[in-house]
């Protein structure tokens, strides 16, 4: 086999990670390089550089190491029995790689995972000697995201904590029997031992860091994780449950959910069919409930039938078309946690209005002006000239408020 | 407060009030503080901007001049709020030409309306916030689309890099200390068709703006980057849409990735069939037409001796002894390793030396009894190249392996197991007549010849080889792992039959 060069590889080596869905390079610490004379900063909002025909944001210099793995995890494209091409990468090729990026402004920073060749501490080892080397010869103040290897020794994920700004331990499945059935090689609970580990390591070093400013940083971005979705039998219900566990007992910023997709050279045990994009879309929606709106997930689950979400609206109408009773809102009155039930008001919206109500009583004419779509909302509210009558009981209101039928697309996938 | 209106109203109800530049936003708030003061109404003043080409600013009609302090009169005192003034400031970066009249507006109304800011309903709060809105959004999409070229090292370790960008409002200025704080360790300059910024590691400095011709036109790094856009793009998931919304197409002319976009949206619907319509290339291991002029043996006795007589065996680097496999004759389980090694060659018996002992191990782990299987290789000697006192294992070449091919055929027939197993590359090829990636068909139970089946592994001595302890444990695991799927399927056939 020749020698790849460095942008055959890159080609290779992008492709094996698209399939990571997390590209945030949010959160972090404010960092930047006026003091140090290197390259790189780090603000509260990260940046998308630019955008793939995906739509999907390309903040990050997302890579594998190296596609070549040991275990062999039917979801996943660089299994070992895949026939996918190989390569890898050195620790020099991928910092230079990352500078050379960063320095033409086209990314944030580096979302660096792997394949496990050799073994998942010598693995990990070139994870953490990559971000060490951008950190401390290079002076690189970008954001640094590391997955890491739950099998690896604890020891290696501590000294990946010191230069990441994030590190992540992909959950893979909502369940061990799942895991086990499709990931021979992983165990669920040795993953889940390793997020409570690292969520602990997060936790004391912050509470650290507000005693002194001196004290050693640990991935302040947090962690987070990613669960496939549609590849094993789980339902909604069951994925959502497993997002709000690991949301409470872990502490993790983002449960990121990723429709598996068709991947070349697939295995014979998954479905070889189009990635269910809304089925994640809707899970998302969700999962921003459970967080933001203060839902549970018993309450989301109301709005959807055998444990799985309304795919032709979202959880949140589906939640107020099953609970009416509640509504109509008074938006004048309401408190907030009220107005968050509304479905097509968001936390901007509610707290826009908050602040406008105090004011004057707000008409349609002002909501207008604040919200993004009246017509939405209109249904659950009440406002000084505005009252729903008998809009809220009608029986026709799911269809009302769907969104209208897309003309089929002839390159739809 | 209309009084206080009526007493400053002079002849002329205009007071045209000139600003240096676009950005000159010191001059605006000291105009306004001085209008403030003097309680002018917002409709009665005008705000100019030096060398706007605009025909309608060389309207001279209304005086530049503020009015006179009234002498009876003290300076209102002017509040305003913090939030306020920031939002004026950012507002003012606006390329609408009414941002001044209505950020004069808004300053005048909180004289008497304290907190209008906050209002989000108000018509003007909501016109200037979404004037800020605008400017954060092109400031952030500067912070990201600003695409350096690189023009060279100059000694000291510096490189020099500059780029082009055309922003929508007058935010270069604004943007410099962001580039500074990021981009440190590096000289760079951004031109825009209105001013241009620049960093020296001491310095930041404005100058004029320039044309994009005034800036290189390529990278090398370009190429790389390029290619990772078109790879990291999954075209099982097309959404048009969501990315121009994000990046609008006028941006497009100065992003070196964005000319691959329409290629590879045109390719993405048959990558995908292509994916999904994509045959499982589930090996099928036929019977390998293998004519012999030998007559075939009726006992694997037989089968041995007639092998011991063969004179045109190959002999180059093999030692003497055949080993004959072991085990029951009516074994269901057949294992076929790659040939014998030192210790097997001087016991003459197969999976004796430490490769065997490890598959010993594995094959109790996996529920297997070795007295119950028949274990032999595809090579019946032991090829070696002498080293000093020590005999090092040479792997078998092609010709070698299928010489022994037609009787390994002959002992499976003899022994009739219900699955074989393939320890390695040499039993796999000695099998199946052609090269096979075991990583790719391992652990699965393959159909073979005469309604057995084939299962393919690795050799244990790829076990013992591998130098680190915890990446060894995972193969063996797997190992173990491939053994158990063969086990099972012996049990469920006897299970079913």
């Amino acid at each position: 086999m020749s020698k790849l060069s460095r942008s055959e590889k890159l080609a290779i080596l992008a492709d094996a990670a698209k399939y990571d869905a997390s590209c945030a390079s949010s959160g972090s610490v404010k960092r930047n390089s006026l003091k140090s004379g290197g390259i790189g900063s780090t603000g509260g909002m990260g940046i998308c550089h630019s955008y793939a025909p995906d739509g999907r944001c390309i903040s990050l210099l997302k890579i594998l190491m190296t596609n070549y793995c040991m275990f062999d995890c039917l979801y996943c494209i660089n299994r070992s029995s895949s026939n996918v091409r190989r390569a890898a990468f050195t620790v020099q090729e991928i910092v230079d790689l990352t500078l050379d990026f960063y320095k033409r402004n086209y990314i944030e920073g580096l979302f660096l995972s792997s394949g496990i060749i050799r073994s998942p501490d010598y693995t990990m080892e070139q994870l953490v000697e990559v971000a060490r080397q951008l950190r401390v010869v290079h002076r690189f103040g970008g954001y640094i995201h590391l997955k890491t290897i739950p099998e690896a020794d604890p020891e290696l994920l501590k000294r990946a904590g010191l230069y990441a700004d994030r590190l992540s331990i992909n959950i893979e499945l909502p369940d061990d029997a799942s895991i086990s059935r499709l990931a021979p090689e992983k165990d669920g609970k040795l993953i889940r031992k390793t997020m409570a580990n690292l969520g602990r390591q997060v936790r004391e070093a912050k509470a650290e860091r507000k005693t002194s400013r001196k004290a050693p940083l640990f991935a302040p971005g947090g962690h987070s994780t990613q669960m496939i979705i549609g590849a094993d039998a789980s339902d909604d219900a069951k994925i959502l449950t497993t997002s709000d566990g690991l949301y409470g007992s872990y502490g993790l910023k983002r449960v990121y959910y990723s429709a598996f997709s068709p991947i070349p050279d697939a295995s014979n045990n998954l479905p070889l069919q189009a990635p269910p994009l809304m089925r994640e879309h809707r899970l998302y929606q969700a999962d921003w409930l459970l967080r933001f709106y203060g839902f549970s997930v018993s309450e989301i689950m109301q709005g959807g039938t055998a444990g799985q979400l309304d795919l032709t609206i979202d959880p949140k109408l589906a939640w107020a078309l099953q609970n009416r009773a509640r509504f109509p809102v008074d938006i004048n009155r309401a408190d907030k946690e009220s107005l968050l039930r509304i479905p097509g008001l968001g936390g901007k919206g509610v707290a826009k209005i908050l602040q406008a109500r105090r004011f004057s009583g707000l008409r349609l004419a002002d909501l207008e002006r604040i919200c993004q779509s009246v017509r939405k909302i209109l249904p659950f509210i009440t406002a000084v000239d505005w009252h729903p009558g008998k809009r809220l009981d009608s029986l026709s209101l799911y269809d009302r408020l769907k969104p209208p039928p897309e003309q089929l697309d002839l390159f739809a996938v | 407060m209309a009084a206080n209106l009526q007493s400053n109203r002079r002849t002329y109800n205009d007071y045209r009030m000139a600003l240096k530049n676009e950005v000159d936003i010191d001059g605006w708030r000291t105009h306004a503080r001085a209008l403030l003061q003097a309680g002018v109404a917002p409709d009665r003043v005008t705000w100019t901007v030096a060398g706007r080409s605009d025909g309608r600013q060389l309207d001279l009609t209304g005086p530049a001049a503020l009015p006179e302090p009234d002498a009876d009169r003290p300076a209102r005192s002017i509040r305003i709020a913090k939030p306020l003034l920031s939002l004026i400031n950012t507002g003012l970066l606006h390329r609408n030409e009414d941002r001044f009249d209505l950020a004069y507006r808004l300053l005048y109304r909180a004289q008497s309306v304290p907190g209008l800011h906050g209002n989000p309903a108000d018509a003007d709060v909501l016109k200037l916030n979404g004037y800020a809105k605008a400017i954060r959004r092109d400031i952030h999409k500067m912070h990201a689309f600003v695409r350096f070229r690189k023009i060279g090292d100059c000694g000291a370790g510096r490189e020099q890099f500059v780029a082009w960008f055309e922003p929508d409002h007058h935010i270069t200025e604004a943007v410099a200390p962001f580039f500074r704080n990021r981009f440190t360790g590096m000289d760079w300059l951004i031109v825009t068709p209105e001013a241009s910024i620049a960093w020296d590691g001491g310095k930041l400095s404005v100058g004029p703006g320039g044309r994009k011709e005034d800036v290189p036109q390529e990278d090398v790094i370009e190429a790389e980057w390029r290619t990772y856009y078109a790879h990291i793009f999954n075209p099982a998931r097309v959404k048009v849409a969501a990315m121009k919304s994000e990046m609008p197409m006028k941006y497009w002319k100065n992003l070196p990735e964005a000319e691959l976009i329409p290629g590879l949206l045109e390719q993405s619907g048959a990558r995908v069939d292509a994916m999904v319509a994509q045959p499982q290339d589930t090996v099928r291991f036929a019977e390998r037409a293998t004519g012999s002029a030998i007559e075939p043996p009726a006992s694997l006795d037989q089968l041995y001796q007639m092998l011991q007589q063969q004179t045109d065996a190959p002999m180059e680097k093999f030692a003497p002894t055949l080993v004959r496999g072991a085990g029951p004759e009516n074994a269901p389980i057949m294992i076929i390793g790659e040939q014998p090694g030192d210790q097997e060659d001087q016991q003459g018996r197969p999976f004796v030396g430490p490769a065997g002992q490890l598959l010993d191990r594995a094959l109790a782990e996996a529920q297997l009894d070795r007295q119950q299987l028949f274990l032999t290789n595809a090579v019946k000697r032991f090829k070696f190249t002498p080293r000093g006192k020590r005999r090092i294992h040479e792997t078998p070449n092609v010709g070698e392996i299928n010489y022994y091919h037609w009787w390994v055929e002959q002992e499976i027939r003899l022994v009739n197991p219900e699955i074989v197993i393939a320890l390695g590359a040499t039993a796999a090829r000695c099998l199946t007549g052609k090269a096979v990636k075991i990583a790719r068909h391992r652990g699965t139970i393959l159909p073979f010849i005469a309604d057995r089946s084939l299962l393919i592994t690795v050799h244990p001595s790829y076990l013992l080889r591998i130098p680190d302890a915890q990446g060894r444990q995972v193969e063996y695991a797997k190992f173990v792992r491939d053994l158990e799927a063969a086990a099972a399927s012996v049990r469920q056939d006897r299970a079913s039959g």
